[in-house]
């Protein structure tokens, strides 16, 4: 009842004209995120962070920020699907699976039946999870609270051995990853004992630290337009869309056909979401496969079914919900955009973790009212204006990639008002783009920048507690199961690989 | 590709030795602490302030090598490509676009925010995206007023103004 009480007034706040009205433009920057191939809710949410500063000046509190950043987030879920199905490029990595079905349905004419499927759906899954997210985050919340440090420190383990052994990328590579994030995250003055680290060459810039957004702006503003513009060199041709109230009105009714795909995309989404390493983009895939496996015409899928449409675009809005429950109640994201989220929340003074739903119950649960009412503007707006989203999606690359070149480095400026961040971060995009090139994941990077000054200040305190036994992540009722399970993932690729040398040889 | 997989993974794990090495820096203001002394657990202090760095950039350098043994067997996708690191276009493409970046960056030290916001976007959407001078100069001019309204006056963030800041104090006068 309380849970309920809470969320009615956290709703409200989010119904205030400032909350609202930032939830609106959010939603519609987040759908136009999501929609331009090549960019994703990373990309708005860290390039638009610098500019949440001036939100705070304005509201004073870290509520209408937060809102902000996570309409976009919202948004650009909803957003993926325009390109998926019209152009048959997704918009994020996380509507790939949203093409399979998507785009042969567009070819057949029927683009408005699968754009409209996927808003509802998305729809769908958005309310699911919300349902789902509000019932366990002060569940999880509280289980948190008697967590120590070295339990903390375990779930940060298990947030990286989950990217080595869920990830599906190189292993060396994923592993190199994760540990030069951790790295460049201890540039700077070491917390506990006051001494300078890893100021490289003596320049005074370092000092302060790497700072996260630097370093996100960096990737994902700069490596990743570097990126996009190397790899998208064909050009592609838009179907097109009936947007007619009466074409809306139909597409609206055969939604009853992608009921299956909707179910299982709103609760696999959800609980693929919480995992780290997993979100979205591996939630909404693994929503199609299961929902073409339990299909009675699996045959359809891939040649056009609004059910493969459904589920993988109630998936990835479910998942990223599912992503914000770690997020909040451990102070752990699971996903790149989450991490961004929380380092946001850092850099507004507030501590993501379990104490948040205790300390800053004004915060959180207008967060968390702001997921409905973002879920609602998002499918409306989704709907109504569908005909200027792929009016947007016209607009030049050549337009689209200086202007963001341009937002990222005055952003970064703005944000500390220190050329060496900007001439950082440029360097940093730089060199993100060639270990791309290589197969290097960015995004175990940029969690464990996110992760790193909790992680290490939580190791070094269990291990003074211990006296220098590193048996404490092991044999404590909590931390041990984790520790154990984190194990388990790291040597994962090593169980498949020895299991498929077995399998040769016999 | 196959050569740059090799070429970064020494390059990678150089930089980790590097970091080991300045993991290991102790204090200028403490001359009697030893380099490496850092790296390990201290008495009652528990593990010191380069532990962390240290033992982390040595898993990099076991990656680096790992890397380098995928190579050689060949079992990694860059390593069995024969294609080319970078293209004809991606070679071209990073000149023009990577280069331009940093010309961007130049000019922001010289003539400020405002006139090299106004010289990429011209060099770019004009001689990169071929667009014409009436969308390239619309753009470029609106984007200049747009930042200024937004951070200099609005948000009171000065963008640094360089050579050009004799022209921007008459509307400083107007606005402000």
């Amino acid at each position: 009842m309380d849970v309920i009480a809470a969320l009615m007034s956290g709703i409200l706040v989010a119904l205030e004209p400032i909350n609202l009205g930032l939830a609106i433009v959010g939603v519609i920057v987040g759908l136009f995120v999501g929609a331009m191939p090549g960019l994703g809710s990373v990309n708005g949410v860290a390039i638009l962070l610098p500019f949440t500063f001036v939100i705070q000046g304005f509201t004073g509190g870290a509520t209408s920020p937060m809102i902000f950043l996570a309409s976009i987030y919202y948004g650009a879920m909803y957003g993926g699907a325009i390109s998926s199905i019209t152009l048959g490029i997704p918009g994020a990595s996380t509507a790939v699976a949203t093409t399979f079905d998507g785009r042969p349905l567009a070819l057949a004419g029927k683009a408005h039946v699968a754009l409209v499927a996927a808003a509802l759906a998305s729809f769908a899954g958005g309310t699911v999870s919300n349902v789902m997210f509000t019932a366990f985050a002060p569940l999880l919340a509280t289980v948190a609270l008697s967590f120590g440090d070295p339990e903390v420190f375990a779930l940060m383990l298990l947030a990286f051995a989950t990217f080595v052994g869920l990830g599906g990328d190189d292993i060396p590579k994923t592993i190199f990853s994760i540990c030069i994030g951790l790295v460049l995250a201890t540039v700077g003055f070491d917390v506990v004992s006051g001494e300078p680290r890893l100021i490289f060459f003596d320049i005074t810039g370092f000092s302060h630290g790497i700072r996260f957004l630097v370093l996100a702006i960096g990737v994902y503003g700069i490596g990743e337009m570097l990126w996009t513009i190397n790899s998208s060199r064909d050009g592609t041709s838009m179907s097109k869309v009936d947007v007619t109230a009466r074409a809306v009105i139909d597409a609206i009714k055969q939604f009853r056909h992608a009921w299956r795909g909707t179910v299982i995309g709103s609760f696999l989404g959800f609980f693929v979401g919480i995992l780290p390493a997993a979100g979205a983009t591996p939630g909404s895939l693994m929503a199609y496969g299961v929902a073409k496996l339990t299909s009675r015409t699996p045959n359809e899928y891939g040649k056009g079914s609004i059910d493969g449409v459904a589920a993988p675009e109630s998936a990835n809005n479910s998942a990223s919900t599912g992503a914000m429950l770690p997020m909040m109640t451990l102070g752990i994201p699971g996903s790149p955009t989450t991490a961004v989220l929380l380092a946001g929340m850092v850099i507004w003074g507030l501590q993501p973790g379990p104490l948040l739903f205790t300390d800053q119950p004004d915060f959180v649960w207008p967060l968390i009212g702001s997921f409905y009412i973002s879920n609602v503007i998002a499918v409306l707006i989704n709907l109504a204006f569908i005909p200027v989203f792929l009016w947007m999606l016209r607009m030049p690359f050549t337009i689209l990639a200086p202007l963001i070149f341009v937002l990222s480095l005055v952003g970064t400026f703005a944000a500390y008002q220190d050329m060496f961040d900007v001439w950082l971060m440029v360097i940093v995009g730089v060199c993100a783009f060639f270990l791309r090139l290589l197969d290097y994941p960015v995004a175990p990077a940029v969690l464990a920048i996110v992760l790193g000054p909790i992680a290490e200040p939580k190791l070094r305190q269990s291990l003074l507690f211990s006296d220098g036994d590193f048996m404490i992540f092991l044999n404590r009722p909590i931390a041990g199961p984790i520790t154990v399970i984190a194990i388990i993932l790291i040597f994962l690729p090593l169980f498949k690989l020895i299991r498929d040398k077995m399998r040769q040889t016999a | 590709m196959r050569r740059a997989e090799i070429v970064t993974a020494f390059i990678l794990g150089i930089l980790s030795i590097y970091l080991m090495w300045k993991s290991g820096e102790a204090p200028d203001w403490n001359p009697d602490i030893a380099r490496f002394d850092n790296i390990g657990l201290i008495e009652g202090e528990g593990p010191g302030s380069g532990f962390w760095p240290f033992w982390l950039s040595f898993i990099m350098l076991i990656c680096s090598v790992w890397i380098a043994i995928n190579w050689y067997r060949r079992t990694s996708p860059p390593s069995q490509s024969d294609e080319e690191f970078l293209d004809g276009y991606g070679k071209r493409m990073l000149f023009v676009v990577g280069g331009g970046l940093f010309g961007f960056l130049i000019l922001i030290e010289i003539a400020g925010f405002y006139a090299a916001i106004l010289a990429f976007m011209i060099y770019y959407v004009r001689f990169l995206g071929r667009h014409s001078w009436w969308a390239t100069l619309s753009i470029a001019f609106g984007l200049v007023i747009a930042c200024f309204f937004f951070f200099d006056i609005a948000m009171r963030i000065v963008l640094p103004k360089g050579l050009s800041e004799p022209l921007f104090i008459p509307l400083y006068e107007l606005f402000l």
